[in-house]
Formats: structure tokens, C-alpha cells, sequence
């Protein structure tokens, strides 16, 4: 069964708990200055965003249907059957299609460096693995960042929406958005206001270009036989006409013998 | 022969000596110290015009060759070898700026063993190194002739058709799909841009382009080359030309009032960035060469007809840059302006295109004076050994 996180942005305090337990995770650098840093980079997988006194996680949503691993020429990002999706550096060239394509611009890019990496929120895929809850869900205080079964997150979302009525914006985000995503929100605080794009398709982002892309397979044959065709008519009436020259002249030739 | 610098090669030498600093520097210290992108804003200059503007500058090889080999308009044959030639350096000239674009250039292979069938990149991968290919096979005969290699040149006078429907495919496949690719991004791509016919604008416009090139391209050699294509060839490309302008015109202008486009530009709901850019483009591509080349007075004088392609050329530059850059900067929040590394690189390789075209005309028989028309009339003749390169006239100036 595919797990997930469910982020309940009333429950959250703001402690940034889940920043540096992903920060040492991933073995990245982490002190004041990053924990001050308000936008996902290639050395910050995750962020707690503040308004007043309301606060918002951002971070990969590990899409069901991943617009990231769809375009990918390489196959370096690959969705999991547990849920996380993960990144095979050995294999990406750093064509940063996967960035320009994610509907939340959750891909970064190591720009300082000469031979760079795509970094992203991997939902702890080997810790999913073995068992164990992400590193942020296990670090959490006060259970704003839940880990579970998808399903059971999504019934226990809906829950606390309808127990609640008027606390949360009447929405579990990631729910439908591009087909489902692994990381479901609640929020008092419309979605948009931090940021995440409002008005996303429900279909997986992959289908519009899959539409396009599966009619290859009928198209090169069809286009082969067509211009075979066109050219065989074009150059067959050459053909004709100089066969009919050619014989014409045989007949004049043998009228001229008889004669 | 005696070098004499001449101002067009001072500038040439000066782009492609600050584009050798500009490739130290880029592979040396990586794209972030070398480019102005960054996380929000991955695919700059490099991608928008190097490679999206590249081929589709390129694309007068498949429409030409398709014109003269398949539909059999031999009149045009003249100018299959500028086109081809022009083709060929394009897309090797794509490659290379891939190299520099690509975060870890050593890995451009990996498409051929990693594959991702889903992907709309690694599609358009596979279609330009397989047409890369066809194209240098359809440049060969013209290596092969000067060098007098005739058993070869045999081989791929027999393959010449297939080849050419093989590369009408391929070009088809990839110079859509370049539009395809940006249609994974709704919610990025701006709405003057973003439309589920993408892919068709961008196979049509690359046709148009094809056209207006070789136009381009002929009165451009007969200023340096002293080459020039007959009058009627010309006026004949023009003609096609207005007939793709008109049906891209019309599904445009379709395509935009259906979506509502129109509509709120006229209501004024769009900012002004964007839509003077966006007028720009239909101004360019569209509004002034239909107009010019809709006067039959224009479409049969040498001057209309290379003003007409030169303004189809910038539109469409225009468009190509407007969907990879412009399109994407009010989702980004930022306006992209490509660093000096970035210009100059581009400059480098525009550059190096003009240098080996000038060398390649110089040295090889590209235009119809050159052809060694008896040997090409009746290949079916040249059964025994040499008697292709005994047809071969001496080839002047070498
Ligand atoms: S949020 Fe973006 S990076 Fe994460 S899985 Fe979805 S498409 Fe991929
Ligand atoms: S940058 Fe790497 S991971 Fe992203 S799409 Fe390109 S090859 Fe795949």
C-alpha cells in the first residue's frame, strides 16, 4: 500500500522541527541562517512558511503521477509503489526538464557547482522502506505532520473537516490536484496565499502529453506509406510518359521498317 | 591563397574568440557562475534560442528535400544542396549548445540506454540524432563527389528516397515535439502561449521558417557568394510560403479567439509585457509578411520576397523565444536577462554556422554551378565503375 504525510497547518507551531530533521537526513548544512531561508533549495528540502500566526509546509507533494518523472529523458526520477519519489543521480544529464515541468517548482538545481545534482524531497524513501515514518513526521512535535497509509490519511483528513466545520478551508489539498499527490494538506489559510498554484487539472499532468506522444507508433507508419505514395504517383507518371515516348517511337520505327 | 581580413571576418573572429573565453568560463566554474539561471528560471537563452530557434531554422532540409524528391517539383531542385548543407550545420550546431546547456554534458548519451518512452525530451533526443544522421547522408554525396568515392556514393544514390521519407518523419516528430514539451505546463505557460495545438503551431511555423530561409539563404549568397538562385525558383518558394503563412494564420487566430484570448486582451486583462511582445511576434510572423507577400507585385521582386522572409524569420524567432522565455516569466516572478557567457556563446555558434557555410560553399559543389548536372540526371547510367567521376567536371577554383 502507498504511504503518504497528511500536514495539518492548524496543528503546526512553526518550530521548524521537521526542517532540521530533514536537513540532517539528507546531510545537509543547517543553522540560523538556513532555518531563516523562506524558499525550497538545493540545501532545503522543506519549509515552514509564517503568516502571523498561521504557518504553512511546503515541500515535494511526491505526486501520484509524478509531472517530474514523466518527462524525464533518463527515467532518473521514478515514483515508488510505497509512495516517495525518488532521484537516480547516476543516470540524470541535467537537462532540468523535470524543474521547468513540476507544477509546484519543487526541483532545484546545485547551480554552484560544476557537475550538479537535481535536489529534491525524496519522502525519505529508504526509511519508507524499512518501515519507519519520514524524518519529519518522526520529529514532529505536535502532530501536525502525520505519516500513514494514504487511504487512512485521506479518510482521517476528511474527518477533521467534517468535525471541524468553518476551522479549515473546506479542502484536503493533494487530494485531486494533478491526480493525487503523497503529501495531503489542511489548511484555515487558502492555499494560494502560500503560494501553491491554484486551479490545477485533476487529470495527472502526464496525460497532455501522452495524448500527444501515443500517436507516434500510428504516425510513422501512415506517414511512410503516405509519402511512399505521393512519391510512387509523382514519379510513376515520369515513368509512364517516358515509356509511352519510348514507345511510340518503336511503333514509328517498325512503320518505318514495313515501309 | 593570400588571408585577407575583411570586416565581416574581423567580426567573426571577435565572436568566436569571446565565445572561447565564454566556454572556459562556463565549463570551468558550472552554469550558475556562468549563466542567469536559477531554480526559478532552468531553461534560459540556450534552450530558447540555440535549440528551440536553431532547428527550427534548420528545418528548410526536410521541406525542401520533400519538395523535390517526393512531390517531384524539380525546379527546386537547385537549391536542395544550400538547404541540406544549411540543415546539416544546424543541427550539429544544436548539439553543441546541448553541451553547454546540459548540467553534465558527458552524459548526452545516456538517452540511448536509459530510456523513457513518456517523455517528450527523450523523443525529441532520438528524433535529432537519427535525423542528425540522415542529414549528414544526404550531405555525403556532395563530400563523396568532390573526393570521387563512387562505390559509396552509389549505395546512397539507391537509399536517397527512403532516406528522405525517413527524415520527413523524423523532422515532423521532433519539430512538433518541441512544442509538446511545454505542454506539460498549464499552469506556467502564459495563456497567449499555452494551447493544446502547440505541437501543430510549431510543425507549421517550422515549415514557414523552412521556406523563408532558403530565401533568405539564396539572396544572402548572392551578396557574398556572388551565387544567386533564378527569379522563378524564388517566386515559387514565395508563393508556398503565403499559402503556410495563411493556414498558420488562420488556426492561430482561431486558436486564440476560441480559447478567449482575444477577447481579454481587448478588455485589457493582460500585462503589458506580455502582450506587446505577443503583438510583436503576430506582427512579425504574420500581419507583415501576409501583407507584403498578398501583393503579387512583391511576391515576384527579389527585394519583396527577401523582405517578406526576413520578417518571417524574426516572427517566428520571436515566437520561439516568447513561448521558452517571455511565456514563462510571470509564473517564474522574475525577468530573465541572459548573462554575457550566454550571449556570447550564442554569438560563438552563430558564428561558426556562417564560418563552415563560407567554407563549405567554398570548397565543396554546393551551388547549381558547381553540380556535375550529367552524372545526377542519369544516376541509372553510372552502372560501370567510374563513370561518375569520369562525368565530373573539373570543379573551378579548387
Ligand atoms: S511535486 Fe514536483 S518534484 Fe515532487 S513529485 Fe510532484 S512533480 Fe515531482
Ligand atoms: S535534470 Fe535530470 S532528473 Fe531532471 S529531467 Fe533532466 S535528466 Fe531527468
Amino acid at each position: 500500500m502507498s504511504k503518504a504525510l497528511l500536514y495539518d497547518a492548524t496543528l503546526c507551531i512553526g518550530c521548524k522541527q521537521c526542517e532540521q530533521a530533514c536537513a540532517e537526513k539528507n546531510q545537509l548544512p543547517y543553522n540560523e541562517t538556513v532555518a531563516g531561508e523562506e524558499r525550497q533549495s538545493d540545501h532545503k528540502f522543506t519549509v515552514v512558511l509564517s503568516k502571523g500566526d498561521k504557518f504553512m509546509r511546503r515541500m515535494c507533494m511526491n505526486c501520484q503521477d509524478p509531472a517530474c518523472a514523466s518527462v524525464c529523458p533518463v527515467g532518473a526520477m521514478h515514483k515508488t509503489a510505497a509512495g516517495p519519489v525518488i532521484y537516480e543521480e547516476s543516470r540524470c544529464m541535467g537537462c532540468r526538464y523535470c524543474m521547468v515541468a513540476c507544477p509546484f517548482g519543487v526541483p532545484k538545481y546545485e547551480w554552484s557547482k560544476v557537475l550538479p545534482r537535481v535536489q529534491k524531497c525524496t519522502m525519505c524513501a529508504d526509511r519508507v522502506q524499512a518501515g519507519k515514518p519520514t524524518a519529519c513526521a518522526e520529529a514532529c512535535p505536535t502532530g501536525a505532520t502525520k505519516f500513514g497509509e494514504r487511504d487512512e490519511l485521506i479518510k482521517e483528513a476528511e474527518q477533521r473537516l467534517h468535525d471541524n466545520p468553518g476551522k479549515y478551508v473546506n479542502h484536503v489539498y493533494g487530494l485531486t490536484e494533478v491526480g493525487g499527490t503523497s503529501v495531503l494538506m489542511l489548511s484555515s489559510v487558502p492555499f494560494e496565499e502560500f503560494g501553491f498554484p491554484a486551479e490545477l487539472t485533476r487529470d495527472p499532468l502526464p496525460l497532455l502529453t501522452y495524448r500527444v506522444l501515443s500517436r507516434i507508433p500510428d504516425f510513422v507508419p501512415l506517414g511512410g506509406i503516405l509519402l511512399g505514395g505521393v512519391w510512387w504517383i509523382t514519379h510513376r507518371r515520369e515513368e509512364v510518359a517516358a515509356a509511352e515516348a519510348q514507345e511510340s517511337a518503336e511503333k514509328e520505327a517498325r512503320k518505318a521498317r514495313k515501309k | 591563397m593570400k588571408f585577407r581580413l575583411t570586416f565581416w571576418k574581423a567580426v567573426l573572429i571577435a565572436l568566436l574568440a569571446a565565445a572561447a573565453y565564454a566556454t572556459v568560463v562556463r565549463f570551468a566554474q558550472g552554469l550558475g557562475r556562468s549563466t542567469n539561471l536559477s531554480d526559478q528560471f532552468p531553461w534560459g537563452l540556450w534552450i530558447g534560442f540555440d535549440v528551440l530557434c536553431g532547428v527550427m531554422l534548420a528545418a528548410g532540409g526536410f521541406t525542401l528535400t520533400a519538395a523535390v524528391h517526393i512531390f517531384n517539383l524539380q525546379r527546386l531542385k537547385p537549391i536542395v544542396r544550400p538547404t541540406v548543407l544549411t540543415a546539416f550545420l544546424g543541427y550539429v550546431l544544436v548539439c553543441v549548445a546541448l553541451m553547454f546547456d546540459l548540467g553534465r554534458p558527458y552524459r548526452i548519451w545516456h538517452p540511448l540506454v536509459m530510456r523513457n518512452p513518456h517523455s517528450v525530451m527523450f523523443e525529441v533526443a532520438y528524433c535529432v540524432m537519427l535525423y542528425t544522421s540522415v542529414l549528414a547522408l544526404e550531405f555525403s554525396p556532395i563530400v563523396l563527389e568532390r573526393f570521387r568515392l563512387e562505390r559509396p556514393l552509389k549505395i546512397i544514390r539507391k537509399a536517397l528516397i527512403p532516406l528522405v521519407i525517413l527524415g520527413v518523419i523524423l523532422s515532423t516528430l521532433h519539430q512538433s515535439s518541441l512544442g509538446t514539451l511545454y505542454l506539460i505546463m498549464p499552469n506556467k505557460l502564459h495563456p497567449f502561449w499555452y494551447t493544446p495545438l502547440l505541437p501543430v503551431f510549431f510543425f507549421l511555423s517550422a515549415i514557414a521558417v523552412g521556406l523563408a530561409m532558403t530565401i533568405f539563404e539564396s539572396s544572402m549568397s548572392a551578396k557574398h557568394f556572388g551565387r544567386q538562385l533564378e527569379l522563378p525558383i524564388l517566386q515559387e518558394l514565395g508563393r508556398v510560403l503565403l499559402v503556410v503563412l495563411a493556414v498558420y494564420g488562420i488556426l492561430r487566430i482561431e486558436d486564440l479567439v476560441h480559447r478567449g484570448v482575444l477577447q481579454q486582451l481587448f478588455a485589457g486583462a493582460y500585462q503589458r509585457y506580455e502582450t506587446l511582445l505577443f503583438l510583436l511576434e503576430l506582427v512579425l510572423a504574420l500581419a507583415a509578411p501576409l501583407a507584403l507577400l498578398a501583393f503579387r507585385r512583391v511576391r515576384s521582386s527579389p527585394g519583396g520576397l527577401y523582405l517578406a522572409a526576413v520578417l518571417v524569420v524574426l516572427g517566428f524567432i520571436t515566437n520561439r523565444l516568447n513561448v521558452s522565455i517571455t511565456g514563462m516569466e510571470s509564473s517564474a516572478g522574475l525577468h530573465y536577462i541572459p548573462r554575457w557567457t550566454e550571449l556570447a556563446v550564442t554569438g560563438g555558434i552563430i558564428a561558426s554556422g556562417f564560418a563552415m557555410f563560407g567554407l563549405a560553399v567554398k570548397y565543396l559543389p554546393i551551388f547549381p554551378a558547381d553540380e556535375p548536372l550529367p552524372a545526377r540526371e542519369e544516376p541509372q547510367k553510372a552502372v560501370g565503375g567510374n563513370v561518375v567521376g569520369e562525368a565530373i567536371p573539373e570543379h573551378a577554383g579548387d
